[in-house]
């Protein structure tokens, strides 16, 4: 029955926020809309999201989140410092990134972290889900860059999604 | 105290933003032009967001959070757009400094 | 203090509309130009939002987000439209 009537713990919540953020208040009136908005929207959109997500380790989750802040500002930078240092310099090149996460939201999780991070941007992925193709603004080391996305993006997420 | 700090991000952020543009325009290949916009643009306005945000804020008419949404927003979708503007350059097979790889990039 | 910085962000700004709008103009291929329509809706919300702090107002607010909306949903109206020769299917 609880699992008929809210399908995606994790969407009610968020939604409510975002209401509260939108009409940028506090009021009871506000919260009570918002969370009515949170219970509905889920069971009228739940042709959408087959996959009930399950995130299994909150706070490896959050300590992703804070690893992205930092990454974010990071790659910011040094793609501004390239920028401006000409585009003579720079060694652009695709590299194919093999894939071990099972889960679509991982998946679209890694593929946006890839494109805010480290001067690269996600550009197609295989039919099988197995590959995804990386361009890379200033590449120096292909196998460097997979191992740093492997082990810095992938194995958190893989521990927070996917079912082992 | 206040002042300075949102002067700070300000600058920063349409700092930011002006060197994505400038790397749209600079840069030689699509692949390359991709970089500038998806990560110093989002950036620079995300700054000025947080600028926008903390000046609101300590005006006396208490918090002004709902810049938080439209910063979340473009830290969202900015990467959607640039992936899928990658793939359809790939799929019009569009000319790149770096060789591409030719395996069933024209699928899906 | 301020009064000092935000004609500077304005003037940055500016430009970097500018050299965006001329990325548009000359191309040369449609993803260049889907990009560039993007990065200007971004650049809007960029001058709105400066905008509102130096009117010191927040009704430019919705403005902002609206533009945020329809800057994402047309590029991947049109970049779908590039994949697929299709955007409704």
């Amino acid at each position: 029955m609880i699992r008929r009537l809210l399908p995606h713990p994790i969407l009610t919540p968020t939604l409510t926020a975002i209401w509260l953020l939108l009409v940028n208040s506090l009021e009871p009136g506000q919260v009570l809309l918002g969370l009515f908005l949170g219970l509905t929207i889920p069971l009228f959109s739940l042709r959408f999201w087959p996959e009930r997500v399950l995130v299994r380790r909150p706070l490896t989750l959050l300590g992703f989140g804070a690893l992205m802040l930092h990454d974010i500002v990071a790659a910011n930078l040094r793609v501004a410092w390239l920028i401006l240092r000409g585009p003579a310099r720079l060694r652009p090149g695709f590299v194919q990134v093999p894939l071990d996460l099972q889960s679509e939201l991982a998946i679209s999780l890694l593929a946006n972290a890839i494109c805010l991070t480290p001067g690269t941007v996600s550009a197609h992925l295989t039919q099988d889900r197995r590959t995804l193709l990386v361009h890379a603004l200033d590449l120096a080391d292909p196998a460097a860059l997979i191992a740093t996305i492997k082990t810095r993006y992938e194995a958190p997420l893989r521990q927070v999604f996917d079912p082992c | 105290m206040i002042e300075l700090l949102t002067s700070i991000l300000i600058l920063t952020g349409a700092l930011f933003t002006f060197i994505g543009a400038l790397g749209l325009v600079r840069l030689k290949d699509f692949y390359c032009r991709l970089h500038g916009p998806t990560k110093a643009t989002t950036l620079g306005v995300g700054s000025l967001l947080l600028a926008s945000s903390l000046w609101f804020s300590t005006r006396g008419t208490g918090l002004s959070l709902h810049e938080l949404l439209v910063t979340l927003f473009l830290f969202i979708t900015a990467p959607v757009s640039a992936h899928l503007l990658a793939k359809a350059a790939l799929h019009l097979r569009l000319k790149s400094l770096a060789p591409a790889p030719e395996s069933e990039t024209s699928g899906t | 203090m301020l009064s000092i910085a935000i004609p500077i962000a304005f003037a940055l700004v500016g430009t970097a509309f500018t050299l965006t709008l001329w990325r548009l103009l000359i191309g040369p291929s449609v993803p260049d130009r889907i990009l560039a329509l993007d990065t200007l809706a971004v650049n809007a919300i960029a001058l709105l939002v400066l905008f509102g702090i130096a009117q010191d107002s927040a009704v430019y607010f919705e403005a902002a987000i609206l533009i945020a909306l329809m800057g994402f949903v047309g590029t991947v109206a049109l970049c779908k439209y590039l994949l697929r020769g299709d955007i409704i299917e």
